[in-house]
């Protein structure tokens, strides 16, 4: 048993952390949000009138509707490259499983910029991949949609949190005992049937894991528009980051970081209420 | 009268009607030959005990009856049909697994109807057979219990109806019972074995428990290390082992190691008359063989030796005693419960009860 006084010691670092960290900031936010600005400068002044623009302006609306179809593209896109690369892994990989997650892994070390900066190359008109059509004669002259669009954006982010999504759905995958696959196989089950029965529902809470962290991380994303977006992929959070710089209007600003707050917290509550529902034990 | 391994008396009578057939069966795990060519035969409607201790291969023949590996060489023949060659989903075999490996995410009746579902058998169909699976095995009123909030007993019975409402012709059973305590199990047994007579299925049943085979079986299967030692029926491989290692693993025993020369058998202290070429032999001499001769009479065929009380183990109705005879051999005796004993005292046995095994 330790001690009340030794239990509260130990309780105090956390507490700062998240109180200096995470409320505080939260709560300057908030705070913000309900202030205004006049001629150039932040005045105390309570009112709605942020939320009302943020409901009311069609810029505003129209930019958060693609943000979370972007969200979305991201999430569908990195379940269907990273789901199959789990299944492979978990059941059919052998020896080379060590080797092919380690792969998986790997780009998660390198900087998040660098691999930005990797897409500009690659995507761009003089890029790699403009040249390489270019070479086979497929296309005459630069593709101008490959950077600076929602597409580019997509990819991007695809490929940074695919390693997200396949982490919780291998996890899970691997933890399904091996008797079930048999015993399912015994019952007169084909490969097929054995995956849509038994695999794929024990599979639920990797993979809702992993759709909660692409959309949630893509839906806050702001460098991947920032270095290859454009002005037809811009994200929520690049509208923020404005309003807080060059646009000067803090009070907007937190409004809006409100709002994406209030949604991804809405969206982990989804996830944890239907993990709760797809976990059996 | 001893069987030999491959071919016991049994077998003859299995042959007629054999529903499984194991022909050359071996495999092998890299440079380990789990299974060393095994032959056997099932005969329809029987309950055949593989018995065995762990890693004597009896999981890995289960194994390949029911698909899960391929034999490295053999075959496997099931109903006039190969059955090796085909998936595991394709044989009409079930299997109950050692840890039930019930579905975790699907309900009891779920679970027994999952082998109905996937194989296209009618909505309307599949309700009574589930239905009725599950009050076969008394679990009717657990139907919509998931698997974790049932019992170790409760997912036995389920793991038991989801695989025999399937109707198979085979079932198979991997050491079903071990994680049962002593009490369920003995229960488990029994129910186990009514029900095999009620459906009429064959069974395949895999254990290590010794007791629990000769319990059970039809036959049994003795397994060592990846060969068949012995198969027969529980009371002939009891009265009738082939082999020391099957006296020694069916229930006690004593195992007498000594010569025949000139129509004598010798094994230390005791001596009897006994027609044989002259050599070494060993006999399987089973403790509730040996009486206690208060009066010292003698029936005929019958050998009296002197031994000294070592140790004794009351059992209840009976007590194990350990005596020694001369020059340090010891023999384990087991008599009906009489008290306390102690000193020398006259024993006897039948000399055709001491059984000529092969080392």
């Amino acid at each position: 048993m330790y001690s009340r006084a030794y239990k509260s010691l130990v309780a105090i670092p956390p507490l700062v952390w998240v109180g200096a960290f995470l409320l505080l900031p939260y709560a300057l936010m908030f705070v913000h949000s309900l202030w205004a600005v006049r001629e150039s400068a932040i005045v105390h002044r309570w009112n709605l009138d942020n939320y009302k623009t943020l409901f009311t302006n069609p810029l505003y609306a129209e930019v958060l509707f693609r943000t979370m179809r972007i969200a979305a593209s991201v999430t569908i896109c990195s379940i269907l490259l990273g789901y199959p690369l789990a299944y492979y892994l978990a059941f059919h990989a052998g020896r080379r499983k060590e080797l092919l997650y380690q792969l998986v892994i790997v780009p998660l070390w390198v900087s998040y910029l660098v691999r930005g900066y990797a897409w500009k190359t690659i995507l761009g008109s003089d890029g790699v991949l403009n040249g390489f059509l270019q070479y086979l004669h497929l296309t005459r002259e630069p593709v101008g949609f490959f950077l600076y669009s929602p597409f580019a954006v997509v990819l991007m982010l695809t490929h940074i949190y695919t390693p997200f999504v396949f982490l919780p759905i291998y996890a899970a995958l691997e933890h399904i005992p091996r008797p079930l696959i048999e015993a399912s196989q015994d019952l007169g089950a084909g490969s097929l049937q054995t995956f849509w029965r038994v695999i794929f529902p024990l599979s639920m809470p990797g993979l809702l894991a992993g759709v909660t962290f692409a959309f949630v991380l893509s839906l806050g994303d702001f460098l991947a528009p920032l270095l290859v977006g454009g002005p037809s992929g811009t994200m929520i959070a690049n509208v923020v980051q404005s309003l807080f710089g060059a646009a000067f209007d803090w009070p907007l600003g937190a409004a809006i970081s409100v709002g994406i707050l209030v949604i991804t917290i809405s969206l982990l509550f989804l996830s944890e209420f239907l993990e709760k529902r797809w976990v059996f034990k | 009268m001893s069987a030999s391994p491959t071919n016991p008396p049994e077998q003859s009578a299995a042959e007629v009607a054999a529903l499984l057939e194991i022909r050359n069966a071996a495999k092998r795990f890299g440079a380990v030959d789990v299974l060393k060519s095994i032959s056997l035969n099932i005969a329809s409607g029987e309950f055949l005990t593989l018995l065995g201790e762990s890693g004597s291969g009896k999981t890995t023949l289960l194994r390949l009856i029911a698909g899960f590996e391929p034999p490295t060489a053999g075959e496997i023949w099931m109903g006039g049909e190969r059955l090796d060659a085909l998936p595991p989903y394709k044989r009409r075999v079930n299997t109950v697994f050692q840890n039930y490996a019930l579905f975790p995410h699907l309900s009891a009746r779920d679970n027994v109807a999952y082998g109905l579902r996937v194989k296209n058998t009618p909505a309307s169909e599949i309700s009574g057979r589930v239905e009725e699976a599950l009050r076969m095995v008394k679990m009717q009123d657990f139907a919509t219990y998931r698997p974790s909030k049932l019992s170790g007993g409760q997912q036995q019975r389920v793991a038991l109806a989801r695989a025999l409402v399937n109707r198979p012709q085979l079932l198979l059973l991997d050491e079903p019972l071990s994680a049962l305590d002593a009490n369920l199990r003995k229960q488990m047994q029994s129910e186990l074995k009514s029900l095999q007579r009620e459906i009429g299925i064959t069974f395949l049943f895999v254990t290590h428990d010794q007791e629990e085979a000769m319990a059970l079986s039809d036959r049994i299967a003795l397994l060592r290390d990846g060969a068949l030692e012995q198969v027969a029926s529980p009371r002939e491989i009891y009265a009738h082992p082939a082999t020391a290692y099957t006296a020694q693993f069916i229930g006690q025993t004593n195992l007498l190691r000594g010569e025949i020369r000139g129509s004598m058998a010798t094994c230390d202290a005791l001596r009897w008359p006994l027609e044989g070429s002259d050599g070494p032999v060993t006999f399987s001499l089973r403790p509730e063989a040996i009486r206690l001769c208060a009066d010292g009479k003698l029936e005929t065929n019958e050998v009296k030796f002197r031994a000294a009380v070592r140790q004794q183990f009351y059992g209840g109705s009976s007590e194990l005693l350990e005596v020694e005879c001369g020059k340090g051999q010891v023999l384990r005796v087991r008599i009906p419960a009489r008290g306390p004993l102690t000193g020398e005292h006259d024993f006897v046995f039948s000399m055709a009860d001491a059984i000529r095994v092969r080392e």
